[in-house]
């Protein structure tokens, strides 16, 4: 492979504002707004440059009005445009709880059909920076919980390029979480921008012993820690969810008729968590199958602590993640 | 913190104190910054050199009685509140001796008895409780206030406008105080706000507002007294527009893209420190070896501190899941 | 390389705005960095002399690398360089929970019923490998490898040959054997056998078998590594030595059902359990436990007269001890030759577990053990 040929190292960061620019460059109609997705070059700066390349009209910083802008994103969606908005942080977007959960996710039932609505929410979610309880929020589970919304979680470079396309096909209001831990991975990218689908869970690592299924910030621990037990003979296939609503059963309990065994690693936390939800699927619809207790590593209950050794603690880790997988093989509990 | 009348003319020892409180909180940021830079300080950290005038001037005309509430930009507001420097330096290493056990860091500094309610990472989030605290003094008969400091990026929050219209409908003690340090993180004022003037709006909800230079700490105390007196009367919540400026950036992690340097310079000339000081020793009232003992005391204390912050405990990972709920249940 | 954001891990020195020899201040900008923020100011917290630049314009840097080195006043040299952050205390590894104590009832996963229901096998007589003691899938599979090979004679004989032939297949795939045999001269067995039979009815007397197996079951419970199963995380070693005891059965076909816990039993007691075992399979009663749990197998071909037997390990097992015919043979005995009763002990061992020194120790307690037989 010639240096010409050579794929270059791209940041999840800079994968995120490819598929931005993408978007803005595909359709007119495309337009982002935010908090200091301008000027500031965005918080994590995942569109800087966007405001010179596209413009004060498509690039909007905003006020500090989560609830207003939300629901002006919505408004600007029934009335034809295609906006992507930008809360700055999962933690920031309770403040417009009301906008999503009463608007976005309602108006198409409320009305029968008539108002589907086309919005996309980009949000940083997770933890581990030490940024303590407000800021370290996982609430992809909490937003699963709610009919009308599609929840999608892109944990590698080409899902950070390509969800956000698949995004804006998507009629309805879709819920994009990017997990701070990741914005500095490095790797891999083709040139070539081929469009990837939000409908399906993928096998990110096959194995015959057991199902591990996670999503986003976690995939790469759960497949560190894959590694780990491959090395005492524990093949663990690791499942990267992707779509959180809906979840891909079909590929869920394809793995678990094959490993009988089921882990789930979520940074949610475990109390009506998505890690309950995807537990009581399995019991549903593959519990002849199950050759073991199901097990889970969630975020600990408590709200995330600054002191980083009490925030790791708190933290699904490679450690936990390894443990939780040997119980599910070994004699002792 | 009461005491001379806010139009007494400033003597020495009055002069001394007030620099003295904003070099406290001056010397206590610088070496926050450097602490940061060497990883004893974690997450995110937001400094106040610019805006020591605005704290400093308000809280001397509270009470003990009186609650707080303020944002995540609060050191100095804590430490004016009486905040034990040592607490609050273990607070920003995460040690067990902090003023929140380690738990909150620099944008969660509580400390209860002294009736400092945070230390709020949510733009505007600190309104509506603040807004509360006024209640209940009003309900419980008590001749307190709540003092809620807020930078003018909340005037954008939906919970500004709800809370000014509630404390004013209901004719709550609450003073508002909205440092005004023109940017938002890194939105300007103007870009966000379709009118710029903050004492205007909250008018328009009906309550009193007034503006003052924020860099003034003489002007400050001053405004701030008579608004404390009008609120503790009961005729209904008050609004301070402060107009200051933040010297430092938004927080550690800024590249300042959205301002021009040569404005922060501008701005820097016109500092509560430079300028009081100046001002002062015009007037005779202290001399620079005065400024040098008293930047000195301040360094000591702050050197004091982080010794302390750095020998104390971590709290032990098996107390991770305390303190989530009441450890004394009614 | 100042640390300024809660995610910053590195940035590149564009410019210093300092040179070696240069007087610094506190709160002057000594060098601009570019982050993915933008370019971002540096300053010094400290006063004075710049003494050595080290890092060149254009290098990108991990935070905490040293970028210069400043010569401070005299009280508080510097390097404008990393502090060690004292760590908090690293958390103690969690302790395991000792296992609950079962609650009554077997436990049994969803799996393991479903394919003994399948299968035909009696999933309570198992005893369970899983979590917590839980009978799982291969424990009922390996149940049921054992029952197919017991089913009775007249029935489903060629269910068994094939039963028979997927395990032997299976074990010379998987399974690297290693042989060893050893003579052993029966001469103070058999004399002891001899008196001890002699002073009792016939019912009770001991068979040489039972001398073989005693011997063998010992010393598999002394010597790690013959005792156990081997699976999918390696060897696993049995706590208890179960016997497993090659039966043929009339009209073609191999058994070889458990004496549990062979090592602790008196001679009579394995005696009577081992004709109670002979009969039972020959009548086609066997008890899934007796099935499913050898750890290790005996198989005495002497009977029909062969001198050595080259077994077969029976898989998940990890050794099989083979007997071959007692007969008179000529033996060295101090200096002279006599004719002693001598068999052929041999050992199949998976050299996955142990190798041939080991496996040659195991044979020789063997030996020992039949020359002491009072101590059996």
């Amino acid at each position: 492979m010639t240096p010409a040929d050579a794929t270059p190292l791209v940041t999840y960061r800079e994968a995120l504002r490819e598929g931005l620019r993408d978007a803005l460059r595909a359709d007119p109609r495309v337009f982002l707004m935010g908090e200091d997705v301008g000027r500031y070059g965005g918080c994590y700066a995942v569109t800087k440059s966007l405001l010179g390349e596209f413009g004060e009209e498509r690039i909007r910083d905003t006020p500090l009005s989560e609830s207003a802008f939300v629901g002006a994103g919505i408004g600007a969606a029934l009335g034809g445009l295609r906006p992507i908005v930008e809360i700055m942080t999962v933690n920031f977007s309770l403040l417009a709880l009301d906008q999503i959960v009463n608007n976005a996710a309602t108006l198409c039932h409320m009305s029968g059909g008539q108002c589907p609505v086309p919005l996309v929410i980009r949000m940083a979610t997770g933890a581990g920076r030490q940024l303590a309880a407000q800021h370290s929020h996982s609430f992809e589970g909490w937003y699963a919980h709610i009919p009308g919304l599609r929840i999608v979680a892109p944990a590698t470079l080409e899902d950070a390029r390509g969800m956000l396309g698949a995004a804006l096909r998507c009629p309805d209001p879709v819920l994009i979480f990017e997990h701070i831990g990741l914005l500095n991975m490095q790797g891999e990218l083709t040139a070539a921008n081929t469009p990837v689908d939000m409908d399906h869970a993928a096998v990110r690592r096959p194995g015959r012993d057991i199902t591990l299924l996670t999503y986003g910030g976690s995939l790469y621990k759960s497949l560190e820690a894959a590694t780990q037990l491959a090395a005492d003979g524990v093949e663990v296939e690791v499942v990267d969810l992707r779509t959180l609503r809906p979840l891909d059963d079909a590929l869920i309990m394809d793995s678990v008729r094959r490993t009988h065994r089921a882990l789930i690693v979520d940074e949610g936390w475990r109390s009506g968590g998505l890690s309950a939800e995807l537990g009581t699927r399995i019991v549903e619809q593959a519990f002849y199958e199950l050759d073991a207790p199901i097990a889970r590593v969630c975020t600990a209950e408590v709200p995330i602590p600054y002191p980083k050794h009490l925030e790791d603690a708190a933290l699904p880790s490679v450690e936990r993640i390894v443990a939780a997988a040997r119980t599910l093989v070994s004699r002792e509990s | 913190m009461s005491g001379a009348s806010a139009n007494a003319p400033l003597g020495r020892e009055r002069a001394l104190d007030l620099l003295r409180q904003m070099l406290r909180i001056r010397q206590f940021e610088e070496r926050c910054a450097k602490l940061y830079t060497e990883l004893k300080i974690r997450g995110f950290l937001h400094l106040y050199n610019g805006q020591e005038a605005v704290a400093v001037g308000v809280m001397r005309a509270l009470e003990a009685g009186d609650a707080v509430i303020a944002t995540y930009r609060e050191h100095g507001h804590a430490l004016m509140r009486g905040v034990p420097m040592n607490a609050l330096m273990a607070e920003m290493f995460g040690k067990r001796t902090g003023s929140s056990g380690g738990r909150g860091g620099s944008m969660h500094v509580f400390d209860v008895k002294r009736r400092f309610y945070g230390g709020n990472a949510i733009v505007g989030g600190g309104l509506p409780v603040a807004v509360g605290l006024a209640l209940a003094e009003k309900l419980a008969k008590r001749a307190g206030l709540a003092a809620c400091f807020f930078g003018e990026g909340a005037v954008a929050e939906g919970e500004f406008h709800e809370s000014l219209n509630l404390a004013t409908l209901w004719r709550l003690p609450v003073l508002f105080v909205c440092e005004n340090n023109l940017y938002a993180m890194g939105t300007a004022l103007a870009r966000s706000e379709a009118v710029t003037d903050i004492r205007a709006r909250a008018a328009t909800y009906g309550a009193q507002a007034v503006q003052v230079d924020g860099m003034d700490v003489i002007a400050v105390e001053a405004a701030a007294r008579a608004a404390v007196a009008a609120v503790r009367s009961g005729g209904g919540p008050w609004l301070l527009e402060c107009r200051t400026y933040r010297l430092r950036a938004h927080s550690m992690f800024d590249a300042q893209l959205y301002r021009d340097k040569a404005e922060v310079e501008q701005w820097r000339e016109r500092g509560p420190l430079i300028t009081f000081t100046t001002r002062c020793k015009a007037a005779g009232l202290i001399t620079e070896d005065d400024f040098q003992r008293l930047q000195k005391e301040a360094d000591a204390e702050v050197d004091a501190a982080v010794a302390f912050a750095g020998s104390s405990d971590w709290e032990p990972v098996d107390e991770l899941e305390r303190s989530v709920y009441a450890e004394v249940q009614p | 390389m100042p640390s300024l954001g809660a995610d910053m891990v590195a940035g590149t020195l564009v410019e210093w705005r300092i040179k070696p020899g240069a007087s610094v201040r506190h709160g002057d900008v000594v060098a601009l960095i570019d982050t993915e923020k933008g370019i971002i100011d540096i300053e010094s917290f400290e006063d004075g002399i710049v003494e050595k630049l080290v890092v060149q314009p254009g290098t990108r840097v991990p935070v905490g690398a040293t970028l210069a080195f400043f010569q401070g006043e005299p009280s508080a040299p510097q390097a404008a360089g990393p502090m060690q952050a004292a760590g908090p205390p690293t958390p103690a590894p969690p302790t395991a929970a000792p296992p609950a104590a079962a609650r009554g009832g077997k436990r049994i996963s969803p799996a393991a019923r479903a394919k003994a229901r399948e299968l035909g096998v009696d999933v309570q007589g198992i005893e369970g490998t899983g979590p917590q003691g839980a009978v799982t899938l291969s424990d009922v599979e390996r149940a049921a490898a054992g029952v197919r090979a017991a089913a009775p004679a007249a029935k489903d004989r060629s269910g068994m040959r094939n039963a028979i032939a997927a395990s032997m297949s299976r074990s010379k795939r998987e399974i690297p054997h290693y042989y060893l045999q050893l003579a052993v001269d029966l001469r103070a067995a058999l004399d002891w056998l001899e008196t001890f039979n002699a002073s009792r009815p016939v019912p009770e007397r001991l068979l040489t078998a039972v001398l073989f197996n005693k011997a063998a079951a010992r010393a598999a419970a002394e010597r790690p590594g013959f005792n156990g199963y081997f699976g999918p995380r390696g060897f696993e070693p049995a706590s208890s030595v179960h016997l497993g005891v090659a039966i043929a059965l009339r009209g073609g076909g191999l058994v070889a059902p458990a004496i549990l816990n062979a090592e602790q039993k008196p001679l009579p007691v394995l005696m009577r359990e081992l004709q109670d075992l002979v009969t039972r399979v020959r009548a086609g009663h066997m008890r899934g436990s007796e099935i499913a749990s050898a750890t290790i197998t005996v198989t005495s071909l002497g009977d029909e007269g062969v001198d050595i037997v080259y077994p077969i390990i029976h898989p998940p097992q990890v050794a099989i001890i083979g007997f071959g015919s007692v007969v008179e043979r000529p033996w060295a005995v101090d200096g002279r030759i006599e004719a002693r009763p001598i068999v052929n002990v041999t050992l199949a061992a998976d050299h996955r577990v142990t190798d041939g020194r080991v496996g040659a120790q195991f044979l020789a307690r063997i030996r020992d053990l039949l020359m002491q037989p009072a101590d059996l």
